[in-house]
């Protein structure tokens, strides 16, 4: 996989360059807990893993060949060492919440919208905005239920395609697009309420 | 002619559209499904913005760095990583 966005930096890693090392820490940590937090039912726990993921990265970054890419390899890393603390082997993903995406109320009963959404998506790319709404995503991002916040991390904040994001999580299509959606449903929101009082 | 047209029970409500939005970005729906849920947004004054605000939602998230390390932090992984260092030096001595 030449394409790989991180091999540079993984280059210089096994070079024993240890500012690489930092460069990656910056760009995957805060996934990497959110990720692990998905699994462990604590944050400490959480960090505990993450570190122990980040040791297993330096022992095997001089054998990662690349067969997927390196942030898939690291995600699997730190999923591997949450399940093997033991804490809570999870292979099928149930739904852990059943509220309805968007209020009921905004709904009447034929099912058309009774409070339709306030336009606001053509404000979305204005810099300022952007910038002060995206820090309220993260914290966002913290507040949802786990299984929710590690697939909104790594497909839409890192990127990650979702074949790759079911292969790091063991689950299915169909799982990953059930939490997908109900996680970016509920970011959603919060952009809705951070709109509304913008205005 | 009407009754032709118009297929009851076949077309969504904006409820049901809300509920497909990520398969039909995912390009999960079927192509029957596909085309109910565009001829919804055809039709439909307040879904379209939904739609959008949803994808305006996944460029926002998109567009967050998560690099937010405190110095502190960056000096705990080059610390880390040294120790990490010296053991390999250590083994690879012992062997």
């Amino acid at each position: 996989m030449p394409e790989d966005p991180d091999s540079p930096l993984v280059d210089r890693l096994r070079a024993g360059d240890e500012h690489a090392f930092v460069e990656l820490a910056e760009k995957y940590q805060r996934s990497m807990l959110s990720l692990a937090r998905g699994h462990v039912p604590s944050t400490a726990v959480a960090e505990e893993v993450v570190q122990d993921a980040w040791i297993g990265v330096l022992r095997g970054i001089g054998r990662f060949e690349w067969r997927s890419s390196f942030r898939t390899w690291l995600f699997r890393i730190v999923v591997n060492r949450a399940i093997s603390a033991g804490i809570r082997e999870r292979r099928s993903v149930p739904v852990d919440d059943m509220e309805p995406v968007v209020d009921a109320s905004r709904f009447d009963a034929g099912g058309t919208w009774r409070v339709p959404p306030e336009p606001w998506a053509d404000q979305a790319d204005d810099k300022v905005i952007a910038a002060k709404i995206s820090a309220r995503i993260l914290t966002a991002i913290d507040d949802l239920p786990p299984r929710q916040g590690e697939v909104v991390t790594l497909r839409d904040v890192q990127g990650l395609s979702s074949e790759e994001v079911c292969a790091v999580l063991d689950i299915s299509q169909a799982n990953q697009r059930v939490l997908l959606h109900r996680g970016r449903s509920r970011l959603r929101q919060v952009v809705e309420s951070e709109f509304g009082s913008v205005r | 002619m009407i009754g032709l047209r118009s297929r009851p029970g076949k077309s969504l409500v904006c409820r049901q559209a809300v509920a497909l939005v990520t398969d039909y970005l995912e390009g999960a729906l079927s192509q029957a499904q596909r085309r109910r849920f565009e001829a919804h947004l055809t039709g439909c004054r307040d879904c379209p913005e939904y739609l959008a605000q949803i994808r305006a939602t996944i460029a926002l998230t998109g567009g967050i760095t998560p690099g937010d390390l405190t110095s502190q932090m960056r000096g705990e992984f080059i610390g880390l990583y040294r120790r990490w260092r010296a053991d390999e030096e250590q083994r690879a001595a012992g062997q």
